[in-house]
């Protein structure tokens, strides 16, 4: 059972780099247009970089 | 809706004082963000198209498209308006809107649907985490290794709770200070005695903990929250957006002398002046003058009438070609605007009291929490003589596995994916409980003007005339104001006809344009004055020296009227048509469209009399409409719809927005909210049936952790699924 002195601290430490990721996102504003950025990867022009968001500009889908 | 389409700003002193308009456009902050509906968008060539479009105007610094949300925002400098970009849109190939102002300033609305899905990750990656170690102690784990998973679990779930928890105890504090009770009491009640006793239970080496219970129920519940907070549209009032019309300065005459004074300060018999293209503050009756009055406001007539010396006016209309000046009759409080602001007040008012489904349930339901688990804790205690901590026990496992998680799921979820496949189809629900009233309709009321047709005049007969005629009433009809002349002008643009060059145009107030062409006085304007014989259409007459041209009118139908009207009647709804218009022109829409209930010449204060009948006899109504004179009806009805190009105040009286120029989507609407009604049904009988069956269990001292944790995801998950169900 001494495993468990490293799983546990493991497994609590990849689901907190989850959560940061989850909150990073959120945060990026990267689930205001799921539907466009879909159809943005078929737009040559943001081969090299995404689009840069504008300052929080959507409102939740009412 | 001639005039006042065309011009929807509810600013009625920028119309009144062009200069003003002008001056607080300039003292705007540097930098403005535009937000714009666009319904047709579809596709990556679409973002392609508009945005890089957009880039090409002067002052746009950015542009972005949200797919997801049709709807395209616009970092612009000042003095680039939303209607500058709506016109490049439409020549774009896209049909646009200008967002409400009320869905504009939502930054606060979007903070908090922020707050939720943060709430939401939480308490889901949380609960994963416990889940891990509560599948070892299912598994078998026991001894110290259980106490330990357990504390750690413990250690995840108190800031968790502490943090995702947060909604729920607010509201319920909320309910308990004012003496209510509502569905978050016992939920917050349920949740932090499940935490303490799984506290207590693990510090004594216990078998049983339910923190991964305790942590899911509130990532279901937050779930349902989240979907329900993104069905609900920032709440207008249609009657403040009324209040905004009324002119708040006047021009009052004093022995021929002219003094600007607060419209409070008039009284009746008091004169006051109103310049063209002002809105008239007070009823009353003209005594000096001549000109045009838009009464759309109050009457949805098409045209402007012909106001001179005798003709009475009322507050709220716009004064188009002449001065004018009017004696006082009712002023204030008592004007006509003021009066059907205080209608749609109480319609509205009314319309709060309403119940949803999911309120009943919850009401139905929400006792029997604690209820129960308080039953189980005194039976038990006892049976087992005393046992406290049994009995705590099995009370704590009745009132976790009663917690109604899929209650909170069973109508967000119908609701979001009604509305997601609404939103599709072109229809935008500002209402959450909308979708429910709409399943209950039977009787559907159209307006005529601006609903079942475009509301803006075409002409008919363009090319029956000669270049020289048409080059001449381009010349004129750019120099009116006139809806006719701007129609006729836009056309014939559209015709690519150059404008003849005229000499000393002037307006005839109430009559219409006149002009020196090559040497001939030229006219354009109504039959008796050009000098033309009347036709018995809508038509604006020309006259080159005795030469006359009749240029006819029509009001285009909008596209799936016809369909719409036939598809509702196919339902077994009885269609009705009730316009402000005159008798003549009702008639032929409802011949054309096969709608055989019609009414013709009803005033705002009719329209809703008519609702409030059909309803005193027990019909539900739904009203499309798109005036300010369907606004009383619009909040009257139970339900109520008005495309985008209607004005503010009609589209804040109403529950759901057409996004298009296409009406169809209303019978989609009603055919869905059938289904989705049935749905929510299905889904709370669904969850109801897993409480029938547990907690029984529970009462009986059989139910476990691991029994809590899959009753709750079973439900959950079978009531979103039925939910996805919806087609």
């Amino acid at each position: 059972m001494d495993v468990l002195v490293i799983l546990i601290p493991a497994s609590l430490f990849l689901g907190l780099l989850g959560l940061a990721a989850f909150v990073w996102t959120l945060r990026k504003g990267m689930y205001d247009d799921p539907d466009g950025d879909g159809q943005r990867i078929l737009d040559p022009r943001y081969d090299d970089k995404p689009k840069p968001v504008t300052r929080q500009d959507d409102a939740p889908s009412p | 809706m001639s005039l006042a389409t065309a011009r929807p700003s509810a600013c009625p002193a920028c119309e009144a004082a062009p200069a003003a308009e002008a001056l607080a456009a300039r003292a705007d902050p540097p930098d403005a963000r535009l937000l714009v509906s666009v319904p047709g968008v579809h596709c990556a060539g679409c973002i392609a198209t508009i945005e890089q479009g957009l880039a090409g105007i002067e002052g746009v610094n950015s542009a972005r498209l949200n797919l997801t949300l049709k709807r395209l925002s616009v970092d612009a400098k000042a003095g680039i308006e939303a209607q500058d970009i709506i016109a490049r849109l439409e020549r774009l190939g896209y049909e646009a809107h200008e967002m409400d102002a009320g869905t504009i300033s939502m930054t606060e609305t979007e903070r908090q649907g922020r707050d939720l899905l943060m709430r939401v990750g939480v308490s889901g990656f949380a609960m994963m985490n416990i889940m891990l170690l509560s599948v070892a102690v299912w598994a078998g784990a026991d001894g110290p290794t259980r106490d330990l998973f357990h504390l750690i679990s413990a250690l995840i779930a108190i800031p968790t709770v502490a943090f995702a928890g947060q909604p729920f105890f607010r509201n319920a504090w909320r309910a308990l200070r004012a003496g209510r009770m509502d569905m978050d009491g016992p939920i917050s009640f349920a949740i932090v005695l499940t935490l303490f006793i799984s506290l207590y239970e693990s510090l004594l080496s216990g078998q049983h903990a339910y923190f991964e219970a305790v942590v899911m129920l509130i990532f279901f519940l937050l779930v349902g929250r989240y979907l329900d907070f993104r069905a609900r549209a920032a709440a207008r009032s249609a009657a403040q957006e009324l209040a905004a019309l009324e002119v708040p300065r006047a021009i009052r005459l004093d022995d021929g002398h002219e003094t600007t004074v607060n419209v409070a300060e008039l009284s009746v018999g008091d004169v006051v002046l109103v310049r063209p293209g002002g809105r008239v503050p007070v009823d009353g009756a003209v005594i000096a003058g001549q000109s045009e009055i838009d009464r759309s406001l109050l009457t949805g007539e098409t045209l402007p009438v012909f106001a001179t010396t005798g003709h009475s006016v009322s507050a709220g209309e716009v004064n188009l070609t002449g001065p004018l000046q009017i004696r006082v009759t009712a002023a204030g409080k008592d004007s006509s605007l003021h009066r059907m602001a205080d209608l749609v007040a109480n319609a509205e008012s009314a319309r709060m009291r309403y119940t949803t489904i999911a309120e009943k349930a919850a009401a139905a339901y929400a006792p029997t929490i604690p209820i129960l688990s308080l039953a189980a804790f005194v039976v038990w205690y006892w049976i087992s003589g005393g046992d406290l901590r049994l009995a705590m026990n099995i009370a704590v496992a009745s009132l976790i596995i009663t917690c109604p998680c899929a209650l909170g799921l069973a109508v967000p979820a119908v609701v979001t994916a009604a509305s997601g496949k609404l939103f599709r189809k072109g229809l935008l629900i500002k209402d959450g409980t909308a979708l429910e009233r709409l399943a209950e309709v039977d009787t559907v009321i159209f307006d005529k003007t601006g609903t079942l047709t475009m509301g803006t005049p075409v002409p008919t007969n363009l090319d029956r005339h000669p270049p020289d005629a048409r080059a001449v009433a381009l010349a004129l009809a750019e120099a009116s104001s006139h809806p006719l002349a701007q129609a006729l002008a836009r056309a014939l643009r559209d015709h690519e006809v150059a404008p003849a060059e005229l000499e000393a145009v002037t307006e005839q107030a109430g009559h219409g344009i006149e002009a020196i062409w090559q040497g001939t006085t030229v006219r354009l304007g109504r039959a008796a004055w050009v000098g033309a014989e009347t036709r018995g259409v809508t038509a604006a007459y020309l006259a080159i020296g005795e030469q006359t041209h009749a240029f006819t009118f029509t009001d285009q139908l909008r596209p799936g009227a016809k369909e719409v009207v036939q598809a509702l009647l196919a339902q077994g709804k009885s269609v009705r048509l009730i316009s402000g218009d005159v008798d003549a022109a009702v008639r032929d829409l409802a011949e054309n469209l096969g709608i055989s209930d019609w009414q013709a010449g009803a005033l705002p204060q009719d329209k809703a009399q008519a609702i409030a009948d059909l309803q005193g006899q027990g019909h539900k109504v739904l009203m499309v409409g798109d005036g300010l004179n369907d606004t009383v009806a619009l909040s009257a009805a139970h339900v109520s719809i008005s495309p985008a190009s209607a004005l503010d105040a009609a589209r804040a009286a109403s529950d759901m927005v057409l996004l298009g120029r296409d009406l169809l989507p209303v019978a989609d609407a009603m055919r869905l909210s059938k289904t989705a009604l049935r749905r929510i049904r299905e889904n709370l009988w669904q969850s109801g049936i897993y409480n029938v069956i547990f907690v029984p269990i529970a009462l009986f001292g059989f139910a476990t952790p691991l029994w809590a944790a899959f009753v709750m995801s079973v439900s959950s998950i079978s009531v979103t699924l039925n939910a996805l169900r919806l087609k």
